[in-house]
């Protein structure tokens, strides 16, 4: 469980998160949507400790954030993390994209390693590419390869940021597909996306960010039919209507 | 015109003596220099303030100091601080050593500043420690982006050596200007001495161009 208790961010006097509070149950799938600039993104980063925070706390499963002990590498390989812009290794064909962290982090054989590599590609679809660079696959097969190496690694909860934003719109399908089966399958997800038809079908809960803040939460029925706040009409009348 | 190369063929054992001098000390010297340039470099692309603040003040000491005045200061002066001589050698290694350290570590610097940020988010959000997300994920990336300015650097180093005659170390400029003293063919031995430079320097030119060629494959 990720419980989020009255986080702040800044950067410089810039301050990013005012005071955001979240939980996300084992088995969750959260959208987190809103206009760029409100600080989704953030929120998913301070999650898994790639962004630092001021005030508030971020427990995952018992293990409190902005404890000063607490090991971030230890809370970082049981989450998973997809990037908008991918990150794949460019220096290091799909197979060793995968197995890098089994071997070193989880310290598993080469043969080990390799087999769940396998594993993971075979269910992105992209088992015959273990042995392509990320050059040469196209994006929307790039994003499915980053999705592999996150699942390779057995993560309590998958965050998403943007996952789709930088593919070729007709690339996008492939990538929500293998996120949609993720869903079905029970895995924890956390997702900024601007994909409005996925956060109404996939997403148990939405919570619609605005200036630093959670304005709105609720059912996507909820959000996306009944929205209570000015500002998320304001928001959904936007996205919907291009 | 026979005299010309009767001179030269002369003077070439020599020459060729003091070459392999020039080329002893700029190999063991970038050598050195290059795991000098790495340490320093990775000193300063460190978030450690201390470690970046002594990197930094290498860096900009020996850049902002004439090698001929750092060979010389390392040989006459430093003597009299620490009461042992080095020999012209080894005064000549380790000028070509802290200096050659101190450009690589810039290029190393800039090399591990040159990948992207994502790379080392998409690293650490695997559970890898920052030292193997340096290891495994930036320093492979960031080599094979600064062999060609490492080549170039081997370049420099290398005809720098002959700023080193100051000190006389026997590299082959100082034995030509040693020739020259004896026979006053200054126009024969010296450009035989830059087209002697000239043929190591294009030796390296060529190979760095297969180096890129061949890291440009993958």
């Amino acid at each position: 469980m990720i419980e989020v208790q009255n986080l702040h961010k800044r950067f410089g006097t810039l301050e990013v998160l005012k005071g955001v509070s979240m939980t996300v149950e084992d088995g969750e799938v959260v959208c987190l949507i809103g206009a760029s600039g409100g600080g989704k993104s953030t929120l998913l980063r301070c999650i898994n400790g790639l962004e630092s925070f001021q005030e508030g706390d971020i427990i995952i499963d018992g293990v409190h954030l902005a404890d000063p002990k607490t090991d971030l590498n230890a809370v970082r390989r049981e989450i998973g993390m997809v990037f908008q812009h991918f990150n794949l290794f460019p220096h290091l064909r799909v197979r060793e994209n995968i197995t890098l962290a089994l071997r070193k982090v989880r310290h598993l054989s080469a043969d080990e390693a390799n087999e769940e590599a396998m594993r993971q590609l075979q269910r992105v679809g992209l088992a015959e590419k273990i042995d392509a660079y990320p050059s040469q696959l196209s994006g929307g097969q790039q994003q499915r390869v980053a999705i592999a190496r996150a699942l390779a690694m057995h993560p309590k909860a998958m965050l998403f940021d943007e996952p789709t934003s930088a593919l070729d719109p007709e690339m996008v399908g492939e990538v929500l597909g293998v996120m949609r089966e993720l869903a079905a399958e029970g895995m924890t997800m956390v997702v900024v996306t601007h994909e409005m038809g996925f956060a109404r079908t996939v997403a148990d809960r939405i919570l619609f960010i605005h200036d630093g803040v959670i304005l709105e939460e609720g059912p996507p029925e909820a959000i996306f039919d009944h929205p209570r706040e000015v500002r998320t009409r304001e928001f959904l009348s936007k996205v919907l209507n291009v | 015109m026979g005299g010309t190369f009767q001179v030269i063929r002369e003077a070439m054992p020599q020459l060729l003596q003091g070459l392999s001098i020039t080329l002893e000390i700029s190999v063991i010297g970038l050598l050195l220099g290059g795991i000098l340039g790495i340490l320093f470099g990775l000193m300063r692309s460190s978030n450690n303030a201390v470690l970046k603040g002594i990197a930094t003040v290498y860096v900009e000491l020996i850049r902002g100091t004439p090698m001929m005045v750092q060979a010389i200061w390392l040989y006459f002066a430093l003597p009299q601080i620490v009461g042992f001589y080095f020999s012209t050698l080894q005064a000549s290694i380790i000028a070509i050593t802290i200096n050659a350290g101190a450009y690589i570590a810039e290029i190393v610097r800039s090399g591990v500043q040159s990948i992207d940020k994502g790379q080392v988010e998409a690293a650490r959000s695997l559970g890898l420690t920052g030292g193997q997300t340096m290891r495994y994920v930036v320093l492979p990336q960031a080599f094979r982006r600064i062999i060609p300015p490492l080549v170039n650097q081997f370049a420099i180093s290398l005809k720098d050596t002959s700023i080193l005659s100051v000190i006389g170390a026997g590299e082959v400029m100082r034995v030509g200007q040693i020739i020259v003293a004896n026979n006053f063919k200054a126009l024969q031995i010296y450009s035989t001495v830059a087209i002697l430079y000239l043929i190591i320097v294009e030796i390296i030119s060529i190979i760095s161009q297969r180096l890129e060629r061949r890291m440009r494959v993958d």
